[in-house]
């Protein structure tokens, strides 16, 4: 069996590929944990929301479509998605132009390699901590006499301390955005570290101006780093609950959250139909990101 | 367009580089404004979690907020010792072992799917497909998933079964995506010489695939542990009666309103760190001592 480089039609999928025994050796162990974790486990979901359920937790074989019509027509459906993709766009804006901001100074403006990737890390470490600590760390800032409002108060720019900045959409919002930049700022790190340089010296060169230079090299090119972070996201805040649950103090709930009551109360058909909802939500939306981009070979090349 | 920019601008004449050089020597206004955004964004990052490092080591009048009452070790005593907080010792425990488990898993897998993917395989595209839902899937619902099936099934949830899988089915997709940027990298020249010197196919792997790829798996191995270690949304619903570190925090911060709940954050995150730092370390002596090597012959 020959190592080489994958010829460029062969990897853009053109030729047929062929059976290949040892790969699918390779990639066995991986889909021993990915079936019965996560294809059985989505399909034992799917199953149960056609279910009844007989109140005590326990699951009586049907088929009904009784749970998805009670999660379709009740009203608070469509508030929790009205919620949930205010909280889902609002981080998503956020992230997008503090990260790509971000990977932009990293990669065109520091000069110096070493240094960029010094600041890089910098950049990644906290998202191998605990995210439920970097959330709280938010309550001593935001808090009613927390840093933020006590240096406001201090300098006299209020009198009153603002109540919403802890337990609240806003706080929401911060904690969001807080943890999930780093999503945006290395896929699109990535795919701006790709640029060749010398074409935007040519550009430059040739006339045209900065903002030109950013308007028809710099955004087209780092569409692909856009769309993934975009991806991880949205699809991380559309599955949240936890910081809805902490700092929204109990005023705003998401899709999540009212998912997890349900299954709190044993009510799994109906949990389950609102997951299928979401999964499908969350499907439409991830498609229509990734239109842009071809993930596959972006992430294998 | 970008295209054909780019084949214009291939051979480059001499005065361009220079005019390249004198507009590299004067920063723009654009380069203050970003480093203002970059060091304001760090701020913020890092401003937080060391406002409650430091608000954890108050004494006992401490509040969750600043001033600080004191300086004392108190809330850490405290974490260890009181009942009322929960079984932060065991959960602790528990949660180094699981994400020992899952280091070493993740390791594994990645590396033998990171091998396979090197070329199309029939039926690549549904596992890459499989591998990116798994890693995009909304946590608690699969949770739930995973609960119903250990119930149809009759086994009872716990830490080391549904939950060890729940958090494979999350680290091993970021595992494999490292992977493939490593592997990218990855000349396959060497391991064509090692199977021409007559070395059989476990050879190969052990002594030049996984010593050349040695600083990606660090990488891997990092993602493995810290992603499992504070891994929450898939854990809650599938670890059974005994709790992990992070379904403890968990309930502590909806039920405790003193500095201990800092403390557990100081504690937790040192852990971190120093997995980090280990990780970062161990990358950079390897690429070290390659450069030296490679210099030296």
């Amino acid at each position: 069996m020959p190592f080489r480089k994958i010829p460029h039609e062969v990897q853009s999928g053109q030729v047929m590929p062929r059976p290949n025994l040892s790969a699918w050796l390779y990639v066995t162990p991986l889909m021993l944990v990915l079936v019965p974790f996560f294809l059985l486990p989505t399909l034992v979901v799917l199953i149960a929301s056609f279910f009844e359920t007989d109140g005590f937790g326990g699951l009586l074989p049907t088929f009904t479509l009784a749970n998805y019509i009670d999660v379709l027509t009740s009203a608070q459906t469509f508030l929790l998605y009205v919620t949930t993709l205010k909280f889902a766009i609002l981080t998503w804006l956020f992230t997008l132009i503090i990260g790509f901001l971000v990977a932009y100074f990293l990669v065109f403006h520091v000069k110096n390699q070493l240094l960029a990737i010094g600041l890089f890390l910098i950049c990644t470490i906290p998202f191998w901590t605990s995210n439920i600590i970097r959330m709280i760390s938010w309550i001593p800032l935001l808090g009613k006499e927390g840093l933020v409002n006590s240096t406001l108060l201090g300098i006299g720019v209020i009198r009153e301390p603002l109540e919403v900045l802890l337990y609240s959409g806003l706080a929401v919002v911060i904690a969001y955005v807080h943890q999930l930049t780093i999503f945006m700022v290395v896929p699109i790190f990535n795919s701006l570290a790709r640029i060749d340089k010398r074409v935007v010296e040519a550009a430059l060169d040739a006339g045209a101006s900065r903002l030109d230079v950013m308007r028809y090299i710099i955004i087209p090119m780092s569409k692909s780093g856009i769309a993934l972070g975009s991806t991880f996201v949205i699809s991380i805040v559309m599955g949240d609950f936890f910081v809805v649950k902490v700092m929204s103090g109990g005023g705003s709930a998401s899709v999540v959250s009212a998912f997890y009551e349900n299954v709190g109360v044993l009510q799994y058909p109906i949990a389950a139909a609102s997951a299928v909802l979401l999964t499908l939500v969350l499907i439409t939306m991830i498609a229509l990101i990734l239109r842009v981009v071809d993930i596959r070979r972006e992430i294998t090349q | 367009m970008t295209v054909a920019l780019g084949e214009a601008d291939m051979p480059m004449t001499r005065t361009r580089r220079i005019s390249a050089v004198a507009r590299g020597d004067r920063r723009p206004w654009t380069f203050y404004a970003l480093a203002a955004v970059f060091i304001l964004y760090v701020a913020a990052l890092y401003g937080p979690m060391i406002c409650i490092y430091i608000l954890s080591f108050q004494d006992i009048r401490g509040g969750l907020v600043f001033p600080m009452k004191g300086h004392s070790l108190h809330w850490f005593v405290d974490l260890f010792t009181q009942v009322r907080t929960g079984d932060v010792k065991g959960s602790f425990d528990r949660s180094i072992k699981l994400a020992v488990l899952v280091t070493v898993i993740t390791l594994v897998v990645s590396l033998m799917a990171g091998l396979a993917f090197r070329r199309r395989f029939f039926g690549d595209t549904v596992v890459f497909y499989l591998m990116i839902g798994s890693l995009v899937a909304p946590g608690l619902v699969l949770g739930l998933g995973i609960g119903l099936l250990f119930q149809w099934i009759g086994i009872s949830p716990s830490w080391y079964t549904s939950a060890l899988g729940a958090q494979l089915s999350w680290t091993l997709p970021f595992g494999v995506l490292v992977m493939f940027a490593v592997m990218s990298r990855f000349n396959s020249v060497w391991e064509e010489a090692a199977r021409d010197l007559g070395a059989t196919r476990w050879q190969t792997i052990r002594l030049v695939v996984i010593p050349v790829l040695a600083p990606g798996l660090v990488a891997v191995a990092l993602f493995g542990f810290t992603l499992s270690y504070d891994e929450f949304a898939r854990t809650l619903q599938t670890s059974g009666s005994l709790n992990t570190l992070p379904l403890e925090i968990w309930s502590m911060t909806l039920n405790v309103t003193s500095p201990s709940l800092y403390a557990l954050g100081t504690v937790t995150t040192i852990v971190s760190f120093i997995i980090i730092g280990a990780c970062i370390g161990a990358i950079i002596v390897i690429n070290k001592r390659r450069g030296v090597r490679a210099t030296g012959h």
